[in-house]
């Protein structure tokens, strides 16, 4: 199978969706690989370098796009790329879907199979494949990079001979993936961080990145299943923007990284709150893309307010090491795909379904839902047996159990039959009870919690110590009766049992606790 | 008291047993499965003995005066490391219980009034009875001294032990047959000989078990001692004896049946014995690598730099009494705002739910304490894994190589974290008797020596 990566057109974007080093990992995977010429040059890779990996350069898209099974991008292609492709292609790229209905169409009707590498569900398997989260990564440190750039002065506070410096303070709204880098690289530049998310959950993340988490005190979680967070109440966005004006007087770089699936940016900074920053101060908004967090962000542009106000709508995306890290997470996917030789498309999979957005000229957007848990996701389907087998086994399987059923249930029957036929009536009211206490006390276990094993195996032997009962019924005034002498022996040691088991139950279960 | 008010009572009294075992599914409601527990034991005896045809009262209050005080001292003074010994030496004495009812029911004269098929059933519910009684409890005593240490926990195995149990079994048989036609107390030559040969069954089963299979073995025992405790109410015409002691066989049986699920493990070759000397398939896979080994300061230093510690505790901890140390190391991590939790193998220890019993006691809270299934995802995010006193419960072999003893085993998969510390007394194999490659793995270091006192000795690193 051929995996082709062609250069980027758009002149912003500088990465690129291989690297030397990926290409290495795909021959691996048995793919082989053609690059265009000069893809990886705004990432500082030279064809040379990819050659030298393995790739076969290729002179133009046009040769990419019909060649490949495979195509790896990193922007949505355009118009003209769509054209160029040919039917059945799997193109792995940053796609929008929620964003870009009208590209659906168009490489739905191309027959495209297109894969959005932003539509990754977040779940523990796929994080591996995440690219928001990977290239958010990149995006948290180099804000804070930028940022610090800009402000042009220390972040982090020191007493000199010359005079003491005061830290710088840095306030960072959204901690997601990006919010918790860049808190994690100014807290190590030395700056004060204070950090502000919806979601309650995340406190403990901010803290433990070294920053203050700020909160509001109104009950709402912006938690939601799907990872992100959701929009809130009118109360809490007023308290919400209240404390951040507070925040505003006293920060130096402010940080926003608020974003909502599908949708336009939150807005959180307004003008105000630009106003009221003090001069030299620094806002990085990433959100710049999705029409930015603050009223004031211009997308793609840096530039200084009237009062003196950075605003940052653009960052330098490290090309390189996100092309690394990018090419990374396709190669994962591709990885979970089944690699070369066991290549499959599963819409079964988790992972697939969701991303997959248009399949065999569908279109399959938005996905279901998927709720958020850290369990989630299993190993990575084995080819399903079709519909018609399925069938065919499922018949033969409840056959045979049936046939089992039968007969098992034949000689349970035949055996009661002969108890009941010999045996006195009497015995026939305990064995009835014997067996529906069996059943009872199978159903019971059954679920008992794997931590209280040992309670529980100390108090059925405590219970088992019941056996006392035999001792107590059998006891006689006279002493000196072997039967007697039995008994006394067999209440004694029944009720060590007893005593010493429920006590030493008791003791344990003291024990745990939450 | 009348008949029917006693077997009110009773029904009441298995109820409660009954919420007992049930309410020992959670945490939250275990103290009270417990109290249903003691309450329902006191109404059985209370309504035994206040029952038609008891008497020797003086005798009853004086036995179970003595046995309470043994009973409370017994479980006042035992450390929560010999739990299992404790465990096993009390299924004992259900045994010899029911050896001691089933005699005295034998010589009871009631019994020789009844007549044709009910004085037979009612013999067979003796010699059954006195049967499995007997089992327990050697098979109990054996297994308190290999848990005590004081008979060789290695499996003992002879050749044609399974034919030779066979014998013993049909020779009992016909002894029941024999003992089942005779008149009066004539049998009792051969209740006693069949007394002895179960004893000796009982030896030779558990005898023939290994160390590793120790906590399904006293599950085992435990299941056995309720049916002991059935059998005698059988031969009492009792339904309270019958439905407590079939509560306790059926969930005894069914625990062990859970434990050989979690060891992959056929639930007879466990109860037969011989497991661990199973046939190898094939070559055993070649292990690669070499092993390494850090100093304590080293590991300090490596918990320093980790975000999320897993800790993997096994008899070793047990034996060191490690869980205190442990547990102050963990509390010192998350203060430094680190995620530690612990991962436990459902056969860790040689208790079923033995180590969740320790870090109890060492206060540890159990919403940090994880199962098996619940962590074995997390491994790849996990920086730095502290194998503690366990071996095979974290050996890749169970995976990958179709050649080990363990293989198809479920195992804490500690290699996939970034770094695995493994702290051991010495290079000895686990309990199967496996090596384990683990220890071979790039990302694996060995720290040697006693679990406290490395524990004690990473702590004061970590403080300096």
């Amino acid at each position: 199978m051929k995996v082709g990566i062609p250069a980027e057109i758009s002149p912003n974007e500088l990465r690129v969706a291989a690297t030397p080093k990926t290409v290495k990992r795909l021959q691996k995977q048995g793919f082989e690989v053609q690059i265009q010429k000069g893809a990886g040059l705004k990432a500082n890779f030279s064809d040379k370098e990819f050659e030298e990996a393995g790739a076969k350069i290729v002179g133009t898209a046009a040769e990419i796009y019909s060649q490949s099974d495979i195509v790896l991008k990193v922007k949505e292609p355009s118009v003209e790329e769509v054209a160029l492709m040919r039917e059945g292609l799997v193109m792995l790229s940053y796609l929008w879907p929620a964003q870009n209905q009208e590209l659906l169409k168009l490489l739905a009707d191309k027959k495209v199979n297109a894969v959005a590498m932003d539509a990754i569900p977040r779940i523990s398997r796929a994080q591996k494949m995440d690219v928001l989260s990977s290239m958010a990564n990149i995006a948290g440190y180099r804000a804070v990079i930028e940022g610090s750039y800009h402000f042009g002065r220390f972040l982090n506070g020191q007493i000199t001979a010359a005079g003491k410096v005061e830290p710088a303070k840095v306030l960072v709204i959204g901690a997601g993936v990006a919010g918790l880098a860049a808190i994690g690289a100014a807290n190590s530049l030395g700056a004060i961080v204070r950090a502000f998310d919806t979601r309650k959950e995340v406190a403990e993340q901010i803290e433990s990145m070294g920053a203050q988490f700020l909160t509001i005190e109104i009950e709402e979680d912006g938690a939601t299943s799907s990872g992100y967070s959701k929009e809130m109440s009118k109360e809490f966005i007023e308290a919400e923007m209240k404390l951040f004006l507070e925040q505003a007087k006293e920060c130096d770089i402010v940080i926003t990284t608020a974003q909502i699936p599908g949708r336009p940016a939150p807005k959180l900074w307004m003008d105000y709150h630009v106003a009221a920053m003090k001069p030299g101060s620094v806002i990085v908004d990433l959100a710049a893309s999705t029409g930015g967090n603050c009223a004031l962000t211009k997308n793609g542009e840096v530039y200084t307010t009237d009062n003196g106000v950075t605003m940052v709508g653009k960052l330098n995306q490290l090309p390189s090491q996100a092309s690394q890290l990018y090419g990374n997470n396709l190669c994962h996917l591709l990885d979970d795909m089944g690699k070369a030789e066991k290549w499959k498309i599963d819409m079964e999979d988790a992972v697939v379904s969701r991303a997959m957005v248009t399949y065999n000229g569908k279109i399959n957007w938005p996905p279901a839902p998927l709720p958020v848990s850290p369990t989630a996701g299993g190993k990575v389907k084995v080819v399903p047996p079709t519909a018609e087998e399925l069938k065919l086994s499922d018949a033969v399987k409840s056959k045979k159990a049936a046939t089992s059923m039968v007969i098992q249930l034949g000689v349970v029957g035949a055996l009661l039959f002969f108890v009941g036929r010999f045996a006195p009536p009497e015995f026939i009211q305990h064995f009835t009870v014997f067996v529906l206490a069996v059943f009872v006390g199978w159903q019971l276990i059954s679920n008992v919690a794997h931590s209280l094993h040992t309670p529980l195996m100390a108090v059925t032997n405590a219970i088992s110590g019941i056996i006392v009962v035999g001792g107590l019924l059998q006891t006689t005034d006279d002493i000196k009766s072997p039967m007697t002498i039995l008994a006394f022996i067999a209440i004694l040691v029944a009720s060590i049992n007893i005593v010493g088991g429920f006590m030493v139950t008791h003791r344990m279960l003291k024990m745990f606790k939450k | 008291m009348a008949i029917g008010i006693q077997t009110a009572a009773y029904l009441f009294a298995s109820i409660l047993f009954i919420l007992s075992l049930g309410g020992l599914s959670s945490q939250e409601s275990a103290k009270r499965g417990v109290f249903y527990g003691i309450i329902g034991m006191a109404i059985a005896i209370l309504a035994t003995v206040l029952g038609e045809g008891v008497a020797g009262q003086v005798y009853i209050i004086i036995a179970i005066a003595i046995a309470s005080l043994i009973g409370l001292m017994l479980a006042r003074k035992v450390e929560m490391t010999a739990m299992p010994q404790l465990v096993a030496i009390l299924h004992s004495f259900v045994g010899l219980a029911a050896v001691l009812v089933g005699f005295g029911s034998y010589l009871d004269s009631r019994t020789h009034q009844l007549q044709g098929a009910a004085h037979i059933i009612h013999l067979v519910e003796v010699f059954i009875g006195i049967f499995i009684g007997a089992i327990t409890f050697t098979g109990s005593i054996i297994a308190w001294g290999k848990l005590e240490g004081k008979i060789r926990s290695k499996a003992l195995l002879y050749p044609g032990r399974h034919a030779v149990n066979i014998v013993l079994l049909v020779v009992c048989i016909v002894l029941g047959v024999l003992f089942a036609q005779q008149e009066g107390t004539g049998g009792l030559l051969y209740l006693s000989i069949m007394t002895a040969i179960a004893s000796f069954i009982g030896v030779m089963l558990v005898m023939a078990i290994g160390g590793g299979d120790m906590p399904v073995v006293v599950s085992m025992l435990n299941s056995y001692s309720g049916w002991a405790a059935s059998a005698a109410g059988f031969m009492l015409g009792n339904d309270l004896l019958i439905v407590t002691g079939a509560l306790v066989g059926s969930s005894g049986a069914i625990l062990s049946i859970h434990m050989c699920h979690a060891m992959n493990r056929s639930f007879f070759s466990v109860i037969l014995g011989g497991f661990g000397n199973a046939p190898a398939k094939g070559e055993a896979k070649a292990i690669e690598g070499e092993v390494t080994a850090l100093n304590h300061e080293e590991v300090a230093g490596l918990l320093k730099e980790a975000k999320s510690v897993v800790i993997v505790p096994g008899y070793g901890m047990a034996v060191a009494k490690a869980q205190y140390p442990i547990y102050d190391m963990v509390q010192t991590l998350q203060k430094a705002g680190k995620k530690v939790r612990f991962a436990i193998h459902p056969v860790a220890g040689r208790l079923p739910g033995h180590m969740n019993v320790l870090l109890a006691e060492a206060n540890v809270p159990y919403d940090i304490v994880m199962e098996m299934d619940e962590i074995n995802d997390d491994m790849p995010n996990t920086d730095v894994v502290m194998v503690i006193g366990a071996n095979d419960v974290v050996n890749p072999s169970a995976q990958d190589d179709p050649a080990s003893s363990i293989y198809g085993m479920p195992v804490i998969e500690a290699w996939k974290a970034e770094k695995v510390i493994i702290m051991k007394r010495s290079m000895s194999a686990g309990y199967s008797g496996e090596d384990n490659p683990l220890f071979y793995k790039p990302n694996s270091e060995m720290l040697y020596g006693d679990a406290k006192v490395s524990v004690e000795k990473i702590m004061s690193f970590l403080k300096s």
